[in-house]
């Protein structure tokens, strides 16, 4: 596994299209306004299929009703600043990600603007195809948002404090289900495998600073109980639906991207 | 009221619209400050909550989330939430996330207050 590329890698198609950077620092934090997503060079394994051309989708656009999601662990005995912390993980981001899934981000570390591909693995040997932009990175958090029909329309936020001199790590989730069937399977798995995979994530990096065996507190709050039935049409870019689709009617493309997981 | 570098003040334009100026930084650790400020902006009467960025210096993703969720408690009342004073660049970050599918951006205060009527 290299640097910076996920679980996956290899060498990139092309040349990643130039991002337009903002002017001033405050500015840099945050990624430029996009309509549609469009996605740079990727590995070869990586599959863009349900992410150039969509739109972003956050909490406001979902469905399902609105958790805020939070898992924290403290990195008790490392000696680690939180910033030290954060830079590692913007630069390994995929390499902390339980096994079966893939982070096909940036070769160096996460910035504004960048589009990275995901391959998700789902119960059921079922796989979610989709992605996430980079909106916001600083030295001590960085935060993605959702495009649509990804499992979550949501905002994740990664960050690192200290607090009585040892650094805590903490993932916090803003998130609706973002369509009626995503809906459904939140009280049946969704929420599980979501806080099994972010409780996985922080111990991995957790060990990453030599804490074996660290503690990941979760918290899980229902902020809005109401479902946005307006928005129950996000169906139709289901991304669960569209990579089983594409994975029963393009089975050697298919076999080409996941032949290595 | 005061925490930290953020300063909230609360004002009744009308007895349908109350407004909060926002003077500092808009962060998760602002959760207490700008929680209390819509519990007082806000009352039986009120039909629109008024946000004034003017004098905004900072806002992280932590911010971008206590919007949404102040969005949320404005909307289970049946009210709507605006907002006018964001710079261009703050302008382009509620374009960015979406915000402003749900929250009215004005140009200004009159314009704001035009639209909560």
């Amino acid at each position: 596994m290299t640097t910076g590329t996920g679980k996956s890698s290899s060498e990139p198609a092309e040349s990643p299209p130039a991002v337009p950077l903002p002017q001033t620092p405050e500015a840099s934090n945050w990624a430029a306004p996009v309509a549609h997503l469009e996605v740079g060079a990727m590995p070869t394994t990586a599959l863009n299929l349900n992410v150039a051309g969509r739109r972003l989708a956050g909490p406001v656009q979902g469905f399902g009703r609105l958790w805020q999601k939070t898992y924290r662990v403290r990195l008790t005995g490392a000696d680690v600043t939180p910033a030290a912390v954060i830079r590692t993980w913007k630069e390994r981001f995929g390499d902390f990600w339980p096994k079966g899934n893939h982070f096909y981000g940036p070769l160096t570390s996460l910035q504004p603007g960048e589009v990275a591909l995901l391959s998700l693995a789902l119960p059921g040997k079922m796989t979610l195809s989709t992605g996430v932009l980079v909106i916001f990175a600083d030295d001590e958090s960085f935060a993605f948002m959702t495009p649509e029909g990804h499992q979550f329309a949501s905002f994740i936020t990664f960050s690192s404090y200290a607090d009585d001199g040892v650094a805590v790590v903490q993932i916090q989730a803003l998130l609706r289900a973002s369509d009626p069937l995503y809906e459904l399977s939140m009280p049946i798995v969704a929420q599980r495998t979501e806080d099994r995979f972010w409780n996985e994530t922080l111990r991995t990096l957790a060990a990453q600073f030599g804490v074996g065996d660290a503690a990941v507190e979760m918290q899980r709050v229902c902020v809005d109980r109401r479902r946005q039935w307006r928005y129950a049409g996000n169906i139709r870019q289901n991304a669960a639906i569209r990579t089983t689709l594409y994975k029963l009617t393009h089975p050697r493309a298919w076999f080409a991207h996941h032949g290595d997981s | 009221m005061t925490s930290g570098t953020t300063t909230i003040e609360v004002r009744h334009q009308s007895p349908t619209t109350g407004v909060i100026a926002i003077t500092g930084d808009i962060t998760s650790a602002t959760e207490a400050l700008l929680m209390d400020a819509y519990g007082r902006a806000s009352d039986d009467a009120t039909r629109s909550v008024v946000l004034d960025f003017s004098g905004l210096d900072y806002m992280n993703s932590g911010g971008i989330g206590l919007l949404v969720t102040l969005l949320v408690r404005v909307q289970r009342q049946g009210q709507r939430l605006l907002a006018f004073g964001l710079s261009e660049h703050y302008r382009q970050i509620f374009e960015l996330t979406r915000l402003d599918d749900a929250i009215g951006i004005h140009d200004s205060e009159a314009a704001a207050l035009a639209a909560a009527l």
